[in-house]
Parts: structure tokens; C-alpha cells; sequence
């Protein structure tokens, strides 16, 4: 579609709710898919985490849910290793891959670029439906006679490669493999859409360096995407080879169940380092854009620029460049060359200059701000101290010699939910809180928020500090009880505890749930620009219109933070508001700052 | 019961989530319907902030002070001091950035929260803080990258040639083996492919070295003594995970891996610690606690706990991973060598 074609076709129901080509609703349908992939994922971790918090006891809910696989509400141990697999494939790669990312980049990337709409609409929906199927599968696979996949959301072969080795690995595995394959082809339509986008179809004035953090994070993240998920795609091909064809990618003088398989040569290794030049960026694939997001919350709500544009954009660059040299930090005890995994030591502990710079840019953002504490705000607030906490074990985990001893513990657990899994769902909250009115026309409860925010922020980090310690103890993860070692019985309260807040923190999450459907009919109608905003998206109509803008084009004079910028007589560059949009050309005597 | 309990959780959530969302409806005064923040929202908002920092700290200090003893348990190897200085080093430094970092976060968003009229300062860039804060982590992380870099050669260089023992650890659905040298202190090969009847390692018959190994169910180490363990998998990944000698190595199947240290504390000894005397105490009053119950519901008591090392399994392998485990003693080289000799060799087990 061309760029600047503002009249359009009539639209049937169908093209315009299911097979749309809009970006604005394309991006709604993605955020509903991964809330409601969200739910699964995050009522299974509440699953695993009674079963851990209370290993002696039966549960006629475990029953009800998952019948026949917890007989008399006694969780089965290979149900418990699926209920962990699927858990973390769905909230990695369903709610915080395609259900962040595929929302806002494409809510975002036309709106704070000014076009009117994506590159190719049509790749684009195509993008989404793929997503949905690959949903759909991974769902759908739970249902099966066998149960789903079962190794871990890395699956490492030889198990996953070997039906004989857990029931998990027969059809489930074939069914995860293929929903995520089509993953994958989802996520690559998209990320070179994304790109697309913004290298070609920014508006007039908007230069690089005028554009948003937010895209910038998006643009990043599609680009680290394109480089990283065909590797991923290869594995899990070689895999599939390995699985049905008899290769031998990653298999190698294997006795399993009373027989010699036939393989020679291969080695599991192979599939580790395939698997991890992925795996890592992929974290940042997740995090870069709830950063993106969180700069652009934070700015807008402190009426401060955000500190050092430069340093944040350089950060990012940084991030995404060291985070495709960083894989090997998952493999300091895989029985790789020691010497490889000083050099990986070396390159992850670098990884912690880009984000301590983010960091202490985000606070001092706050300083001397004008702070508007509106729920996207608390949010964006929350992730920069999760980030923080996550990150500083990060030190821990990317050192090898400290790794040797907590790899695999319950400390990893804590550290990647904090520095990935919650920093990227506050990310994902401030974004809905955020753009909900530019998305719905509708306002959501600011006080369901606050309630949502601090139940949620005491909630997490109840779960997840603690659970440092009970890694520390040596307690490995992706264990059904730890009940087989008396040397664990202290950790039982300490476990309850964690699992407690978890319960606490997930029924937060339907104060959001009810606020974001009850908003959506019944909210309050929004102003044009209610967070009186510099960028883009806040020109546009509420009601939505194909093509983004009834009239031209906007044109772009300044970068997007020029919040409380003043004039030398001290008056605000534009008379009594404290905002000067992208789109206000600059004043007479007027310097633009210049990055 | 405990479903009780969830559930009163629940509810008791419910209705205070309801409270809390009147009292900040009450608490931003005349009925503002726009659902953007004023100044009585930023207020409270900001105030809670600080109070978070409260609370933030508060659980930090919690856990580290009654969960000391899930921290590094005490060490039994050699190379495990370096580590736990490593790791002190680490976690001092780590809680100094936490405590402040967090400090200046939230007290920022309390002390800047907004109000009608305040001006925010237009600040958009500052080299010299930003050279400040690049340069502090650097030089940071490059003493700790040589610290632990210096620490991971020292404990990954496995060089043979003093005479240590040479000890195969042999990873299966769901067991281990351990598998000693015998007399001729060198391992006979070794393959999956020889497997059958009794000879369940697949140690190779016709290799002379082969017929002195001893096989074991337990893994028994002299103290002070080096040991380089070769594992090895006959089927899939597994990890031999030995926390109190701060040892770890993947078990691959296709290769062997290596990994080694040495222990510096008998069983007995490690029994004796501080550390460990109290730790046990208490698990044995919470298993008494247990039995009680126990015993109420007609069943047995839980036999009281004494303390062993152990291996466990630390990557996932399948149902029983939980479960998969063997007992480690270390004894006086008198004691290792008596039980050693107790052991069959190999030529015993199969020419039965
Ligand atoms: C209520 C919130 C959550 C709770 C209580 C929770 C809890 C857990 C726990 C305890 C485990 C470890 C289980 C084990 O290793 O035995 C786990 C695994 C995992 N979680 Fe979460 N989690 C939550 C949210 C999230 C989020 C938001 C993410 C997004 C990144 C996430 C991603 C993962 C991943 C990737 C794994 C690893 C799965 C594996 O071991 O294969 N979780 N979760
Ligand atoms: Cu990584
Ligand atoms: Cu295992």
C-alpha cells in the first residue's frame, strides 16, 4: 500500500474485525491474543508452584483441570515438567514476544513515525494470523493424549529428541516444534515489516535522530529479531530431522530403554549453542521494547526530556549488538571449552555498562521532574526497579565461576523473572495503561490501576526475592518435589511463602482484566491527547480512521521531548502548556537541541 | 484444608482490594472523573512510593537474615573458599548498588511528585554524569572479571599429572554409577554399545584396563586427595551437581566432560560444623513437627535426619529428575581405601 492513499474501499465486518489490514487493529488483535495466552500461562505457574509449595498433599483442583494426569488431585511428575514447559514457552514467546512486541510496534511504529499504515498491510496480517495459528496449536496440544512437550522451554535433546524418554516427546514435542516454526515465520513478517517501516516511511523531518525511544527499541528489536530467529528456526529443524528421519544432528551413542540407537556423531552441544544465539537476544527481544516503552512513559509523565537521548539510543545499540555475543553464559558448565567460557564472561559482564547507562538515565529522568503519577507511569517506574534487581544477579549468574554452583537453581529462576519476565510485563502494562486511550478511544480506571500496580509490585517482589535464597540452597529447578532431600525441609515455609504471593499477584491481574473489558465499553471517552504528549500517535483523531490522518500528513520540526522547555524569558516555548509537540515548528530564537 | 485457606486468602484480597480502591477513591477529595492523575493522586501515589522503598528493604533484610542459613552452605573444597570469597565480594557489591539505586528511584518519584504549577527542569543530556556512570561500572566489572576469570582457571585447569584419582560418573534414567580406576589407576574404555546383561556401563571387555574398575552405587572420595571426574551419560543430558564442593558439569551423551576438585572435609568433620549442627536441628525439629501430623493420620514418623553429602541431577531428564541422586562420603584415605577394597571389580561382575 502506498503511503499516501487516504480514500478507501468500503470495509465488510470481515475486513475490518478478522482479516484486517489495519495496524491499529491488528495490534488490538494481538494484544487480546496474548492476554488471553497470558492467562493460560500464568494459571499454570500457579499450578507448578502449589505443587511446589505443598508436594505431600493432593488437590481435587489439579484433578478438575487436569483429570486423568492427577489422579485423585496427585500431580503427576511428567505433568509438572509440562506444566513448567509450556508455562515459559507461552510467556516468553506468546504474551511477551508477539503479545508486547506485535502489539505496540504495530499500534506505535505508523503512528509516532507518521505514515499511514505499515509497509505491507498484507504481510502484516498475515504476520498476526500465523501467530494465531501457532496459539492455537500450542493450546491445542495440551490436550493430547500424551500431554504436551515436556523438556523444558529450551528443549535440550536427547530428551525432546526421543519419544522413549518422556511422553512429552512424542506428539506433543512434534506439535510444539510446529507451532513454533510458525512462530517464527510470524515473528520474521513482522520484524521485516517493522524495519521496513522505519527506514522507509517516516514523514517529512523525521530523522532518525527526532525519532521516538520507543521506536527506536522496536526497531532494534525487529532487527535483532531477523538475525536471531532463523537460527532458532534452523534448530528446531535439524530437531525435527533428528526426531523423523534418523539424523544424527544432536544425537550420540544413546542406550535408552533396553536398545542402542543407531546414532553417531552428533552432540547435544550443538543444539545448546544454536538454541542460546537465539535464547539470549531473545531477551532482549522481550525487554527492548518494555524499555522503549517505559522511556517514553517516564518522559511524558515526569514533563522532562528524557536524559541523554544519545547514550539511551547508543545503549540500545550496545544491548543488541553484545546481546548476539553473550550466548555461551548458558553454557558454562555444558562441558564447553573453559576457555570459551571466559571470553563469555567477559562479553556478558560488558552487557552491564549499556544497562547500568539506561538505568541511571531513567532516574535521573525523575530528578527535578514534575512527576504525573498516572498507572502507566507506576508501571514504568516498577520496571527500571525490577530491571535493576534483576539485573545486578545478572552479575552473579555471567560470572562462570559463580554460575558453577547456582546454574539451574532456583536463583536463575528468580533472576530472569525479575530482570525479563516482570520488567517486560510492567512494560506491557504501562503500554496498555498508556496508549489504551489511543487504542479504545476509552479511558481505563486509574484507581484499578493503583490497586493493580501495588498489589502486583509487593506481589512480585515477594515472589521472586526469596526465591534467590532457595537457589542459593542449592535447590535445582524443574524438580517436581524436593521432598526426596530431608536436607530441603527448611525451605517448606519459604516456599509456601513464595507461592502465597504468587496466588496474591495473579488475582491482581483480574483487577486488570475486569478494568481493561469494563474501560473498553464503559470507560470514560478520551481527549485527544490526555498525557498532553509530544509524539505523533496524540494528533490523530480518537475515533479511528484508515490512514491515521483525515488530512496530510503531519510534518516533524523537534525531537519528541521537548517537555518544560522554556524560551530565555523562562516562559514555555509554546504559552502555557508545558509541551511542545513534535509537530510545532520551531520558534523564533528557538535552538533545537541538538544529539 | 489448605484449599480453605487459599480461598480465605482470595476473598480477603478481594475485599481489600475493593477497600483500597475507595479509599483512593475518597482520597482524591471532589468527584474527579477524567482518570488522569491530579495532584492528590501524585500525592498519595508518591508518598506510596517512599513506602515501597520501606518495604522493599525490609524484605531484603528479611531474607538475608532468616534465610542465612540457605546461603552458600558451608564449603568442603578446596577451590569452594575462592568461590565463596567470589561470591561474597559479588553479593556485598551487588546489595551496595541495590540499596542505593532503589533508595534514589523511589525517593525521586516521592520527591518530585507533581503538582499544579510546579515546573519540571528542561535537563536533557550531561556528559560528565554520563562518563561518570559508564566509567564506575567498568572499572567494577573489570576487577570482578579478572577476580572471577583468574578463580575459573584456577578450577577448570584439570591437569593429571599429580596422582590423583580418576573417577567415571556414569548418569542414567534415573541413577548414577561411579566407576574407579582400580589398581592400574586408568579407566578401561568405555561405550554405550557394550552394554549387556550384567556389564550395565558398557565398559569394553577386551580393554586391559577395564578388568580392575570397580563399579559402585555410592560415591566414597578421600579427603584432601584431587579427584577428576569423566562423566559420562547413556542416554540423555543430565548435570552432576555437587553443592558443597561448589562443583557442576553437564553429563553429555557423545563425549565426556571433566570436572574436579578437592574435598577438604570428611563426612564426619562437615557433621561437626557449626553451620551444619545448627541446620540440621533444625530440619530434625521441623520432621518431628511433620511426624506428629503424621502419626495423627495413622501413618509412620519421618526417621530423623543426619547429614550425608549428595549428588544431585541438575538438568532436566525426564519424570524421575527430582529424584535422581547418590550419596558422596569423604573419609580418611584409610577409611576409602578399606571400602575400596570391599568393592568388586569388574572381572568379578561378569565372568559370574
Ligand atoms: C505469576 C507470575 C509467575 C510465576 C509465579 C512464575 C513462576 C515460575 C517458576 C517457579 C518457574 C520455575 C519452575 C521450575 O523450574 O521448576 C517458572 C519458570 C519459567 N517462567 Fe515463570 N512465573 C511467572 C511469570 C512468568 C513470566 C511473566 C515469564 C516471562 C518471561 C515467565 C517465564 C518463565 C520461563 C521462561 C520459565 C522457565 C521454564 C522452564 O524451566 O522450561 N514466567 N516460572
Ligand atoms: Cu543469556
Ligand atoms: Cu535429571
Amino acid at each position: 500500500m502506498s503511503a499516501d492513499h487516504g480514500h478507501h474501499h468500503k470495509e465488510t465486518f470481515i475486513t475490518k474485525y478478522i482479516f484486517s489490514e489495519d495496524h491499529k487493529m491488528i495490534s488490538k488483535q494481538y494484544l487480546i491474543t496474548g492476554l488471553l495466552m497470558g492467562i493460560i500461562g500464568i494459571a499454570m505457574s500457579l499450578l507448578f508452584r502449589m505443587q511446589i509449595a505443598w508436594p505431600e498433599q493432593s488437590f481435587q483442583i489439579f484433578e478438575v483441570l487436569l483429570g486423568k494426569w492427577a489422579p485423585d488431585g496427585v500431580m503427576d511428575p511428567n505433568v509438572y515438567l509440562a506444566l513448567v514447559t509450556i508455562h515459559g514457552t507461552i510467556m516468553v514467546f506468546f504474551v511477551l514476544t508477539a503479545g508486547l512486541s506485535g502489539t505496540f510496534s504495530n499500534l506505535l511504529i505508523p503512528l509516532q513515525i507518521g505514515a499511514r499504515d505499515m509497509a505491507s498491510g498484507f504481510m502484516n496480517m498475515v504476520s498476526y494470523w500465523l501467530f494465531f495459528l501457532s496459539s492455537v496449536i500450542m493450546v491445542f496440544s495440551l490436550f493430547i493424549e500424551a500431554g504436551p512437550a515436556a523438556a523444558g522451554w529450551t528443549i535440550y535433546p536427547p530428551l525432546s529428541a526421543l519419544p522413549q524418554a518422556m511422553p512429552g516427546s512424542g506428539l506433543g514435542m512434534t506439535l510444539w516444534l510446529v507451532s513454533m516454526a510458525i512462530f517464527i515465520a510470524s515473528s520474521l513478517l513482522g520484524s521485516l515489516n517493522y524495519v521496513v517501516t522505519v527506514i522507509n516511511l517516516r514523514t517529512k523531518g523525521m530523522s532518525m535522530t527526532r525519532l521516538p525511544l520507543t521506536i527506536w527499541a522496536f526497531f532494534i528489536t525487529a532487527v535483532i529479531g531477523v538475525v536471531s530467529f532463523p537460527v532458532l528456526l534452523s534448530a528446531a529443524l535439524l530437531l525435527i530431522m533428528d526426531r523423523s528421519f534418523g539424523t544424527s544432528f544432536y544425537l550420540s551413542d544413546i542406550f535408552i530403554q533396553g536398545e542402542v540407537l543407531h546414532n553417531q556423531g552428533g552432540s547435544p552441544v550443538l543444539f545448546e549453542h544454536l538454541f542460546w544465539f537465539l535464547g539470549h537476544p531473545e531477551v532482549y527481544i522481550v525487554l527492548l521494547p518494555a524499555l522503549g516503552i517505559t522511556s517514553e512513559v517516564i518522559a511524558t509523565n515526569s514533563r522532562k526530556p528524557i536524559f541523554g537521548y544519545r547514550a539511551m539510543v547508543g545503549s540500545i545499540i550496545a544491548i543488541a549488538f553484545l546481546s548476539t555475543i553473550v550466548w555461551g553464559h548458558h553454557m558454562f558448565v555444558s562441558g564447553m571449552n573453559p576457555f570459551l567460557g571466559s571470553v563469555f564472561t567477559f562479553t556478558t559482564l560488558l552487557i552491564a555498562i549499556p544497562s547500568a547507562v539506561k538505568s541511571f538515565n531513567y532516574i535521573t529522568t525523575l530528578w527535578k521532574g514534575n512527576l504525573q503519577f498516572n498507572p502507566g507511569m507506576l508501571f514504568s517506574i516498577g520496571l527500571v526497579s525490577t530491571f535493576i534487581t534483576g539485573g545486578l544477579t545478572g552479575i552473579i549468574l555471567g560470572d562462570s565461576t559463580l554460575d558453577i554452583n547456582v546454574h539451574d537453581t532456583y536463583f536463575v529462576v528468580a533472576h530472569f523473572h525479575l530482570v525479563m519476565g516482570i520488567s517486560a510485563l510492567y512494560g506491557l502494562f504501562a503500554g496498555v495503561y498508556h496508549w489504551f486511550p489511543k487504542m479504545y478511544g476509552k479511558m481505563m480506571n486509574k484507581n484499578l490501576g493503583y490497586v493493580h500496580f501495588w498489589v502486583t509490585a509487593i506481589g512480585a517482589y515477594g515472589v521472586f526475592f526469596p526465591m534467590h535464597f532457595v537457589g542459593m540452597a542449592g535447590l535445582p529447578r524443574r524438580y517436581y518435589t524436593y521432598t526426596n532431600f530431608p536436607y530441603f525441609d527448611d525451605l517448606a515455609d519459604t516456599n509456601v511463602l513464595i507461592t502465597v504471593f504468587a496466588i496474591i499477584t495473579a488475582a491482581a491481574q483480574l483487577v486488570f482484566l475486569y478494568n481493561f473489558i469494563y474501560s473498553m465499553f464503559y470507560g470514560k471517552k478520551a481527549e485527544q491527547n490526555p498525557w498532553k504528549s509530544n509524539t505523533l500517535e496524540w494528533t490523530t483523531p480518537v475515533e479511528h480512521v484508515h490512514g491515521n490522518w483525515p488530512g496530510e500528513l503531519p510534518t516533524v520540526y523537534r525531537w519528541a521531548y521537548d517537555y518544560s522547555k522554556t524560551k530565555e524569558n523562562g516562559e514555555y516555548v509554546i504559552e502555557g502548556q508545558d509541551y511542545t509537540p513534535q509537530t510545532a515548528p520551531l520558534q523564533e530564537g528557538e535552538e533545537e537541541l541538538t544529539h | 484444608m489448605t484449599i480453605f485457606l487459599i480461598l480465605l486468602i482470595v476473598a480477603l484480597l478481594g475485599v481489600s482490594i475493593w477497600q483500597l480502591s475507595k479509599i483512593f477513591q475518597l482520597s482524591q477529595g471532589n468527584a474527579d472523573t477524567s482518570e488522569i492523575a491530579n495532584d492528590k493522586d501524585n500525592s498519595t501515589q508518591g508518598k506510596l512510593m517512599l513506602a515501597f522503598t520501606v518495604f522493599l528493604y525490609a524484605l531484603m533484610a528479611y531474607c538475608f537474615i532468616n534465610y542465612h542459613s540457605y546461603f552458600l552452605p558451608e564449603t568442603a573444597s578446596e577451590h569452594g573458599k575462592d568461590y565463596d570469597i567470589l561470591m561474597k565480594i559479588s553479593v556485598v557489591l551487588i546489595m551496595f548498588v541495590q540499596v542505593i539505586t532503589q533508595f534514589l528511584l523511589h525517593f525521586f518519584a516521592y520527591k518530585y511528585r507533581g503538582k499544579k504549577g510546579n515546573k519540571a527542569l528542561f535537563f536533557a543530556d550531561s556528559h560528565t554524569l554520563e562518563l561518570i556512570w559508564t566509567g564506575i561500572p567498568i572499572i567494577t566489572l573489570a576487577g570482578l572479571i579478572i577476580y572471577g576469570l583468574y578463580t575459573w582457571v584456577d578450577i577448570m585447569n584439570i591437569d593429571e599429572e599429580e596422582n590423583a584419582i580418576v573417577v567415571e560418573l556414569y548418569a542414567y534414567q534415573f541413577a548414577w554409577r561411579a566407576r574407579y580406576a582400580g589398581a592400574d589407576n586408568e579407566l578401561g574404555k568405555a561405550n554405550v554399545r557394550f552394554i549387556e546383561g550384567v556389564n550395565t556401563l558398557g565398559v569394553d571387555e577386551s580393554d586391559a584396563y577395564a578388568m580392575d574398575d570397580i563399579i559402585t552405587n555410592e560415591l566414597h572420595l578421600p579427603v584432601n586427595k584431587k579427584v577428576i571426574f569423566k562423566l559420562r551419560s547413556q542416554d540423555v543430558l543430565h548435570s552432576a551437581y555437587m553443592p558443597f564442593f561448589r562443583a557442576q558439569m553437564n553429563v553429555v551423551p557423545g563425549m565426556i566432560t571433566e570436572f574436579s576438585y578437592t574435598p577438604i572435609k570428611t563426612t564426619e568433620e562437615m557433621r561437626q560444623t557449626d553451620f551444619m549442627v545448627e541446620k540440621v536441628e533444625t530440619i530434625n525439629g521441623i520432621r518431628k513437627e511433620n511426624s506428629k501430623k503424621l502419626l495423627a493420620k495413622g501413618e509412620e514418623a519421618l526417621e530423623p535426619y543426619e547429614f550425608d553429602y549428595y549428588l544431585l541431577c541438575n538438568k532436566i531428564c525426564g519424570a524421575s529428575h527430582y529424584n535422581m541422586q547418590m550419596k558422596i562420603v569423604v573419609e580418611s584415605e584409610e577409611d576409602y581405601n578399606n571400602w575400596l577394597a570391599e568393592q568388586k571389580t569388574f572381572r568379578q561382575v561378569v565372568s559370574k
